[in-house]
């Protein structure tokens, strides 16, 4: 599928020639590149990796969801769904929502921050890892209640929480917003 | 981009045959969640308006004028490829590197697979800088190797440090404890090393009452802080007998460069003299200034992990002293004085904007702006629009690509060039690609193409028993061969259908005298193969059946 007329010109295409050039054998040195990293949808991960204790109390409880409002950059706010277990992170991208995973949950980076509008709802998650505040102390934008996505599982006790995304604390802070302190 | 802008193309130029950049060549190979991003980057070019060119450079195989004269928009992201110097006696013995080479070493960059930096002659070396390059480069000469052989790291590194002697690694720094330029991330893993004897003066932790200032300002610098001093007064107060060791070395600077008395032009030390801190005016933060005490660290191998730094290409506005092309939110600048006028069209984006630092993270914002940028551009019209100056973007890439590669199949870069097919007409390597410009665009080539497109469909028709009209050239690359090997992609329709409809074709069809007599010919027995079907390929059926003409192709 892939052009290996370029391999010999000097270059490798990867695609968006398909038409109007006569390919032969496929498979150049490139083309590998970006078939090896096969790619997984966000969600199979995240959800056996980061799936709490809390879903095995019964059946009831599994089956329960939350609901969980983000703010997004422009203030806007989306209420969803969001069943026992799952990371916020996850239940962002099944929503829509537009927050970073980049390193797909696995505490490499900080792009998946979220900011607990409201200390009570901060103060009931567990503390962060120091592997998460690790990652914090790089994110854009840092409040006292911030939080990977990756790292908020959803628990009945959350249930009504809302959570910006880092760019609206941009706007927030126009508007005279300030973060809670501890 | 292709998000903001739903008619928007994009083409992806890098120097290398593969993307990804640092994350490949610089985020260290048992970093692999931090590598997850590629993931993401993979899916960009899979945009039915997105490609990826490898092998490409811009300054030697394109030029950034020529770039701009293909695409409405160029941004350059190329990183930062080389490296700030120290400016200080003995930088080139042998046995000193840049710690940007033996990250790209263990990672495998084409460009320094053959370092091979001497890790057998000497147990000690010496990092320069306290960063989190300096930290990756310290973990990798310091991990059990075991635990790295299940990491990608370049199969010639994992030799290498299999064998290495390095036992002690000394990471100096020109300020304190409190100033560390490292993450808690990276520190937190360099001292959880297994069976690795830590040491860190303990005088060195003494905080003054403008570092406890600092700390109160920076959680990171704070946390760091605390990791280190924890670790000074954790674990034993000597190492045991073959322990790996990492010695913290605070508030010295590198002097010069010890050259061997036994082994000459080879690194024996490093002379660092002692420092203090001082406020710097203005600035707010406080500056490293020598005391003029001096003392020698000895040690086989020195690498310097004192910073990235971009290089410039030609027609590129370039600030040389702050390493980065000089920009207004991602616009580049005419010139660093005048900070209104702007270069239309060109915008900068990564380190090459911002300088060598920040994590993948960082660039995802700095992308962000550099892309509000254009699209205030667009919106306010300041750029050129494909209605009132179309421009020919991927096809014009590609066309100078193949121009370029017809020139440089036969000459190297300073070479004057004989003509082909003429004999005595010279032309410069520059000329040579001009003058194949206009080749490209002429009508006599697209004579020759129509001519060989025919022959295609007859020898098509001959073949598979059918009756094919060829209708149109659409377009072509070649590939020199003595002589040449096109691969044509043409229109035809068949004779006597009623609708007309015009069906397309691809064929790869010689054309040209073989010219080297002593090369075998590995293609054709005949000598004139001056139009010389070689395949032709119907498109419509292509995906399906392999017709038994296309050989190898499915
Ligand atoms: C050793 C090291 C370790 C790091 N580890 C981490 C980490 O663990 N986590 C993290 O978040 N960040 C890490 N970073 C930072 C991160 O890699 C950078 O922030 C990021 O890669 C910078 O992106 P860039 O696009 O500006 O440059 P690059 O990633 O350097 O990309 C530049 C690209 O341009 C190409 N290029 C260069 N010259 C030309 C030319 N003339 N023509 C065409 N193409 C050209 C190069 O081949 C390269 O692909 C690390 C950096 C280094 C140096």
């Amino acid at each position: 599928m892939f052009i290996t007329k370029f391999s010999r010109l000097g270059a490798h295409v990867i695609k968006g020639l398909r038409r109007g050039q006569l390919t032969s054998t496929p498979g150049t040195a490139y083309s590998s590149v970006f078939n090896n990293h096969s790619l997984q949808p966000l969600k199979h991960q995240f959800f056996s990796a980061t799936a709490g204790d809390k879903s095995q109390e019964g059946e009831d409880e599994a089956n329960k969801k939350i609901s969980v409002t983000f703010v997004d950059k422009d203030g806007e706010e989306k209420q969803i769904k969001v069943p026992i277990g799952m990371s916020m992170l996850e239940a962002a991208h099944e929503n829509d929502i537009e927050l970073e995973g980049a390193c797909e949950g696995s505490l490499a980076c900080s792009t998946c921050h979220v900011i607990v509008m409201d200390m009570e709802y901060y103060n009931k998650l567990e503390d962060p890892t120091d592997e998460e505040n690790d990652m914090l102390d790089l994110a854009f934008g840092l409040t006292d209640t911030s939080r990977l996505g990756c790292q908020v599982i959803a628990k009945p006790e959350l249930d009504g929480i809302h959570l910006a995304l880092p760019a609206a604390t941009r706007n927030f802070a126009v508007d005279g917003y300030k973060p809670k302190p501890h | 981009m292709l998000k903001a802008h739903q008619g928007a193309e994009v083409d992806i130029i890098d120097r290398l045959p593969t993307p990804f950049g640092l994350v490949r060549s610089g985020v260290a190979p048992d970093h692999p969640e931090t590598k997850i991003v590629t993931n993401q980057f993979s899916r960009v070019p899979q945009n039915e308006r997105c490609s990826f060119f490898g092998n490409v450079s811009i300054g030697s195989s394109v030029s950034l004028s020529e770039l701009r004269e293909m695409y409405h928009v160029v941004v350059l992201a190329y990183g930062a490829e080389s490296d700030r110097i120290l400016g200080i006696p003995g930088e080139d013995l042998a046995g000193t590197h840049s710690a940007r080479e033996f990250v790209w070493w263990y990672n495998g960059h084409p460009d320094c697979r053959n370092l091979a930096p001497d890790l057998k002659s000497t147990d000690t070396a010496v990092i320069l800088g306290q960063g989190n390059v300096a930290l990756d480069v310290a973990r990798i000469l310091l991990r059990p190797t075991m635990e790295l052989a299940t990491t990608d790291i370049s199969s010639h590194a994992l030799g290498a440090l299999e064998e290495s002697r390095i036992r002690k690694v000394y990471l100096v720094g020109r300020r304190g404890p409190v100033q560390a330029a490292c993450t808690a991330k990276e520190l937190r893993e360099v001292l959880g090393i297994k069976d690795l004897y830590i040491h860190i003066q303990e005088a060195d932790l003494l905080k003054t009452p403008t570092d406890e200032e600092e700390l109160k300002n920076s959680r990171i610098q704070r946390r760091v802080y605390e990791l280190l001093s924890k670790a000074a007064v954790s674990g034993h107060s000597h190492p045991s007998s073959g322990q790996r060791e990492l010695h913290f070395v605070f508030f010295r600077k590198p002097d010069r460069f010890i050259d061997s008395d036994d082994r000459s032009g080879h690194i024996a030390g490093v002379r660092v003299e002692k420092t203090m801190l001082k406020e710097s005016a203005g600035a707010g933060k406080q500056i490293a200034v020598g005391t003029g005490q001096f003392e020698d660290l000895e040690c086989g191998l020195v690498l310097k992990s004192i910073g990235y730094k971009s290089i410039p290409v030609d027609g590129l506005p370039f600030d040389h002293h702050k390493g980065i092309v000089p920009n207004a939110r991602g616009r580049v600048l005419s010139n660093t004085s005048d900070l209104t006028q702007l270069e239309e069209g060109l915008y900068v984006c990564g380190w090459l904007k911002r300088g060598p630092t920040g994590i993948i993270a960082t660039n995802l914002y700095c992308a962000e702006e550099t892309i509000a940028s254009i699209n205030e551009d667009i919106e306010k019209g300041v750029l050129a629009s494909t209605s009132n100056m179309p421009k020919p973007g991927r096809e014009g890439l590609l066309q100078l690509l193949e121009t370029i590669h017809r020139t440089e199949n036969y000459c190297s870069k300073d070479e004057r060039i004989v003509l082909f097919g003429d004999g005595h007409h010279e032309m410069t390597r520059k000329e040579h690609i001009q003058y194949l410009k206009q080749w490209m665009t002429s009508e006599e080539r697209l004579k020759n193409l129509n001519k060989l497109s025919d022959l295609a469909v007859k020898h098509y028709n001959e073949k598979s028993n059918s009756k094919y009209e060829f209708v149109k050239f659409v377009k072509a690359t070649v590939l020199p061969h003595r002589g040449f090997l096109y691969h044509i992609t043409f229109e035809a329709k068949e004779k006597d259908a009623v609708d007309g409809q015009s069906i397309t074709f691809q064929a790869k069809v010689y054309d040209g005298r073989k010219l080297w007599d002593t090369e075998p010919d590995r293609f054709l027995d005949s000598d004139d193969r001056s139009g010389h079907v070689a395949d032709v390929l119907f498109e419509k059926t292509m995906l399906k059946v392999t017709p038994t003409l296309c050989g190898k192709a499915n």
